[in-house]
């Protein structure tokens, strides 16, 4: 269980991907690699084109061009469910949490998709809250519990790498915290995690690098190293 | 003899009964609409065919082979149930990602060829089909004479829809049902091979349509055509009940039964209206139907 993680693995080389939502052409050659262990984010303005790239890995646009490369193969032609299965674990920007499930089978609808996931017991330990709640309706949980649902809902299933569009959107810092040490340990799994943040004072400590995304294109790439040097630059590109 | 607001209670009792058993036949065929509704988005027009197939089929069965009432009542939905994986799977889904309209103007369209083509070969008039020995005769249960296949009509509709209750709203398949029902991409991409899940979901549907024909072929005149009618009342039950609620569509179809029971009693001339009455006084006040989720 405990192999060291070979970092120079390449979990997902996206290249030269244009995605289409219907006729509007959304991305426009997005060029990422990230290897086995890394926390990668994306960055950029509202309406960049970030979810839509986390989208397109997931095969949930429309028409997508290029290719994207998991653990090696070319997943172009590959159904969403075969995506997951790939070991991919996706939570959406608006959490998906279905409300007609109560927080247990909310829990328990993702198939495992890897050996190697948390059990139930280990989650309610991380999460305790679910715990309480556990046979509660979707619909009836606070927006912290249903982050809390949807980050857990991933975890059980093994998935080695993980896109989070905005787990911090909207919640108190004591809950962005609590996410905070989520990643944390996560990271020191070696699972991989390609984070879309709107709070880059969450993400900056965390992360390994950094992608600037701007109308649909990567428009800058940054390593941790580099982010001070280069922090006006960013300030820029983030209109902050 | 006893009387209720001047109408004999044997004969209210009576109404009442046929309004039950209507009501079950209702209940059922609402229930498999709204099942597919859930997954599949679309209102299924082939329903009432599909109905008939599940009748017809246990009439050829029999008189060809000899296949009894307990075998067809298995037999006949399990056929038809593929037929329907195969609608789905060959038709349907070419067409899942355009407007659901399409999908619903093409479930109408088989409806139509399916029952065009059996009455080519049956005819319209109405083939007979016996009762199992069984059945035959009833109780008397003092103020009524209860005849046992309408009993046994009424039992075994309300377990399947009972069974189909619990089965979606108890299970771990249920989950992913109900989860398809509020966001099917999402599902997928989480693993679930929803494709599969749509084909099984609508196979399903057509199950109970099917197992409803085999329960009307004893006792209703077994024909190509007997699905059409009785799909345009179910459709007028669907909206009264709304569209969101499993539950919602089996209570609707028992109630719309009795009311139109009680109306055959008091006002002959608008018991096949009066469904239509409550549907256009239900889209008046609450559009999205007694059960379904307000938009
Ligand atoms: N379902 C959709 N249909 C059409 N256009 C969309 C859809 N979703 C997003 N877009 C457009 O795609 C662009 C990128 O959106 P998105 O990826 O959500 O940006 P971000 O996550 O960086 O804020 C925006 O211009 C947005 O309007
Ligand atoms: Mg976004």
């Amino acid at each position: 269980m405990s192999n060291p993680v070979d970092r120079e693995y390449e979990q997902l080389r996206i290249s030269g991907l244009h995605a289409f939502y219907g006729e509007s052409h959304i991305l426009h050659g997005i060029n990422i690699v990230v290897r086995r262990g890394e926390l990668v984010t994306l960055l950029g303005r509202n309406g960049a084109g970030r979810s839509t790239t986390l989208k397109a890995i997931m095969n949930m646009v429309g028409k997508r061009t290029g290719s994207i490369m998991i653990n090696g193969t070319d997943t172009l032609s590959c159904a969403p469910h075969q995506i997951a299965r790939l070991g991919v674990g996706y939570c959406p920007e608006h959490r998906g949490i279905f409300a007609s499930l109560n927080v247990q089978e909310n829990l328990t609808l993702p198939p495992v998709v890897r050996s190697g996931g948390m059990g139930l017991e280990e989650i309610y330990n991380m999460f305790p809250n679910l715990y309480e709640r556990r046979f509660s309706q979707g619909s009836k949980l606070s927006g912290g519990e249903q982050q809390m649902l949807a980050m857990a809902r991933i975890l059980r299933t093994g998935a080695n790498m993980l896109l989070l569009d905005e787990i911090t959107e909207g919640l108190a810092p004591v809950i962005v915290q609590k996410l905070g040490e989520v990643l944390m340990k996560l990271k020191a799994k070696g699972l991989t995690i390609i984070l879309v943040e709107q709070n880059f004072h969450f993400a900056a400590p965390l992360a390994d690098r950094h992608y600037v995304m701007e109308h649909g294109q990567i428009v800058e790439e940054i390593s941790a190293d580099e982010l001070e040097a280069k922090q006006s630059l960013l300030n820029n590109y983030l209109g902050v | 003899m006893d009387m209720i607001l001047g109408v004999p209670i044997a004969v209210l009792a009576g109404q009442l009964l046929l309004g039950v058993i209507n009501g079950a036949f209702y209940a059922l065929l609402s229930l498999g609409l709204a099942v597919i509704f859930g997954l599949l988005k679309i209102i299924n027009f082939a329903h009432g065919a599909l109905y008939m197939l599940g009748a017809l089929t246990t009439v050829v069965m029999f008189d060809a082979f000899g296949v009894n009432y307990w075998v067809s009542l298995f037999l006949a939905p399990i056929l038809v149930g593929f037929v329907g994986v195969l609608i789905e799977y060959f038709l349907l889904r070419r067409i899942a990602h355009e407007d659901h309209i399409y999908s619903l103007l093409l479930t109408f369209g088989v409806a139509l060829v399916i029952q065009g083509v059996l009455t080519n070969i049956y005819g319209v008039s109405g083939l007979r089909y016996s009762m199992p020995d069984v059945f035959r005769g009833g109780v008397n249960l003092g103020f009524m004479f209860l005849p046992y296949y309408r009993a046994w009509v009424i039992v075994i509709a309300l377990l399947v829809c009972f069974g189909t209750w619990f089965m979606i709203e108890k299970t771990k398949l249920g989950s992913y049902l109900r989860a398809g029902t509020e966001d099917s991409q999402l599902m997928q991409g989480f693993g679930i091979n929803v494709p599969l899940l749509v084909s099984l979901t609508y196979g399903f549907g057509v199950m109970l349509a099917a197992f409803a024909g085999v329960l009307a072929a004893p006792i209703y005149s077994v024909s190509p055509v007997m699905g059409g009618n009785l799909l345009i009342v179910v459709f007028a039950v669907v909206v009264i009940g709304g569209m969101g609620s499993i539950a919602g569509a089996v209570i609707t179809g028992l109630l719309m039964g009795v009311i139109e029971g009680f109306t055959k009693v008091f006002y002959p001339e608008g018991a096949s209206a009066v469904i239509f009455l409550v549907m256009v006084i239900v889209l008046l006040i609450r559009p999205s139907g007694l059960f379904g989720k307000e938009a």
